[in-house]
């Protein structure tokens, strides 16, 4: 019972920490290697709003999605639109903005145990004689929702739709009258959202650490690759499918194999099925 | 042909001498040959006095180190621009030529100058087997392995407590000498610059480059891709190895850190400074680079912050590099035409 529910609260972490990547490079095809930076940034940001600035707690949460949002816009109007389409210099260029902003945190200071975030909510409730915490609770219901509204989003509206054509066929979307421009910065608007959303949920639950960014950055990968790129089918059950393996190596051999179930994971997909799961799209353009 | 609208634009022009030294003519004069022969005389005699030129003990090591990182940059430059295989996975070859050579050291008591050798071959091997069964993809995926795989083997290590666990491998005998402890990274990296250079030129680097450039073709007449860019990784790899051999030997320690993430990053950021594609530029970039990040050593994570953002903006909004930029100013030259 523990394994069954601890699995789904991990699975449905790691949804968290992909949605956003998921739906910038699924959907825009901008691998935005930054993400895990973004993830670490916001959770500082709602930190200073809170504990600097004095602001009382939800105010402090609507206003640091804002400003990561606006953070995110900011890499793209800035920086990656002028390389976008070359693959590897976007990979480079977003993973540089990451080193500079987590490296940047670590020597301003932000290390150690001492920052953290107060929960949305406290208390705990036990479910079949294993005792969850409500935040943990919490984040399986809104991780639910946000999968529920972003297939809702990029099925049925105007602008998800816009997204999804940019990602199948840029030429057909840019003669249909979609700026490829203005949806990328929608996406990476929506993505860092996503991220700092993420991070507001989960860092309640423990520190906030320069570190995690890193690792937040590889589950994302991990989860979007084994799922398949965009397909939110695929990225949902690659979460369950790594989140339960990260629990059961735990539990059988040791926490020190939590990070090489998610590499070996990517490498495996890679090697064996490269588009993934559950990605149709691309599967004979990606060999030689 | 409205020669009189006021708009200009710049026209670029090959040299004289550079034409005129294309050829079998460029041994007609000492100037022709002095263009010719003076960049790469000014790189040799430049790169074998450096030691003696600096200051101590401590500054003499990180021209080792710039070495070491040069082999690196080189290799990423060939594997990116000549072979169309971006590989973020700098660090996973020097901890595979590390740990082998300090294992073939501590173990098997070979000495050092037999160590490095067999650790590059050995290790050539090795990467090449681990990484064949993702060579036929393209684009960012062969990447995104290549950074995967150093995380993954240092987290096993760590996981296992194998080789040493996280304390490493210590007792590793160092190079016969100091001088030549100086000399043979200094050589090796003029050596691979010089040899990469023949070898993209060779029949076989010309297939290379056709595989970079358009697989399909190379496919249709009758080559094998695979094969190939097997070959291609093979000599990266093996280069790579070698620099993580002789950094263990020098450092006489090969622990996790080999696998840090900076011997991926800083290569690549060497590269792009320096120019890609020249096989110059990237040592050019080294030498700029590394000693920068070491007088930045004071400010502790501030000097990865500071390399990002050079990376960054030598990414975004230079991309040519300085050597490539120094290449045209030397070969051509440039003047406004009205149009």
């Amino acid at each position: 019972m523990d394994i069954l529910i601890y699995g789904t609260i991990n699975s449905v972490t790691l949804a968290l920490y992909a949605l956003g990547f998921a739906l910038v490079y699924g959907v825009s095809r901008l691998p935005n290697f930054a993400h895990g930076a973004i993830y670490v940034l916001s959770g500082f940001i709602a930190w200073s709003a809170v504990n600097t600035f004095g602001l009382n707690y939800p105010v402090s949460i609507v206003l640091t999605m804002v400003v990561t949002a606006l953070i995110g816009s900011a890499i793209y109007l800035l920086f990656l639109i002028r390389v976008r389409g070359m693959a590897i210099s976007e990979i480079i260029a977003s993973y540089a903005i990451a080193l500079a902003i987590l490296e940047g945190l670590r020597w301003g200071g932000f290390k150690g145990m001492t920052y953290t975030l107060p929960p949305f909510v406290s208390g705990s409730t036990s479910i079949a004689g294993v005792s969850v915490d409500y935040q943990r609770l919490l984040v399986v219901a809104v991780g639910a929702a946000l999968v529920g509204f972003l297939w809702v989003f990029t099925h049925h509206t105007r602008i998800g739709l816009a997204l999804r054509g940019m990602a199948q066929d840029e030429r057909a979307a840019l003669m249909l009258g979609i700026d490829s421009d203005v949806m990328a910065v929608v996406a990476m608007a929506l993505g860092s959202m996503l991220a700092s959303l993420a991070a507001l949920l989960l860092l309640p639950l423990g520190n906030i650490v320069v570190e995690s960014g890193y690792n937040v950055l590889i589950l994302a990968i991990a989860v979007c690759i084994v799922g398949g790129i965009g397909s939110w089918v695929g990225a949902v059950l690659a979460a369950f499918l790594i989140g339960f393996a990260q629990i059961l190596t735990v539990v059988y051999l040791g926490a020190h194999y939590q990070m090489v179930v998610a590499l070996l994971a990517i490498i495996l997909t890679l090697i064996l099925k490269p588009s993934g799961l559950f990605g149709q799209q691309k599967e004979l353009e990606e060999r030689v | 042909m409205n020669a009189e609208s006021g708009q200009r634009r710049r026209e670029r022009i090959d040299r004289g001498i550079k034409v005129r030294t294309a050829g079998l003519y460029a041994l007609m004069s000492w100037r022709e040959l002095a263009y010719l022969i003076l960049p790469r005389l000014v790189l040799i005699v430049g790169l074998l006095g450096l030691p003696m030129a600096m200051p101590g003990m401590y500054w003499q090591r990180v021209i080792s180190i710039v070495c070491i990182y040069a082999l690196l940059a080189l290799v990423f430059d060939f594997l990116a621009h000549f072979v169309g295989l971006v590989s973020l996975g700098g660090a996973f070859f020097v901890g595979t030529g590390g740990y082998l050579s300090a294992l073939l050291n501590v173990k098997l008591g070979l000495s050092p100058l037999l160590c490095v050798p067999v650790a590059t071959l050995l290790g050539g091997a090795v990467c090449t087997l681990l990484l064949l069964p993702c060579l036929p993809l393209r684009g960012v995926y062969f990447a995104i392995v290549t950074l995967m795989y150093p995380l993954l083997l240092a987290r096993v290590i760590e996981a296992l407590n194998i080789l040493g666990g996280t304390d490493g491998i210590m007792g590793i005998d160092s190079l016969p000498s100091a001088w030549m402890e100086q000399y043979l990274v200094i050589v090796l990296v003029l050596v691979v610059l010089f040899g990469l250079r023949r070898l993209v030129n060779t029949d076989l680097g010309l297939v290379l480059r056709a595989v970079k450039d358009n697989d399909q073709a190379v496919r249709a007449s009758a080559m094998n891709v695979t094969f190939y860019k097997s070959l291609g990784v093979f000599i990266g790899a093996s280069i790579g190895c070698l620099a993580g051999a002789c950094l263990v030997h020098i450092y006489m320690w090969a622990g996790i850190s080999t696998f840090a993430l900076d011997f991926s990053v800083l290569p690549i950021a060497a590269t792009v400074i320096g120019g890609s594609g020249t096989l110059v530029g990237p040592v050019l970039g080294c030498l700029i680079l590394v000693p920068v990040s070491e007088l930045l050593r004071d400010f502790g994570t501030l000097r990865i912050v500071f390399y990002s953002l050079i990376l960054l903006g030598f990414t975004v909004f230079r991309s040519e590099g300085l050597m490539v930029f120094g290449q045209r100013k030397y070969h051509q030259f440039e003047r406004w035409k009205s149009i």
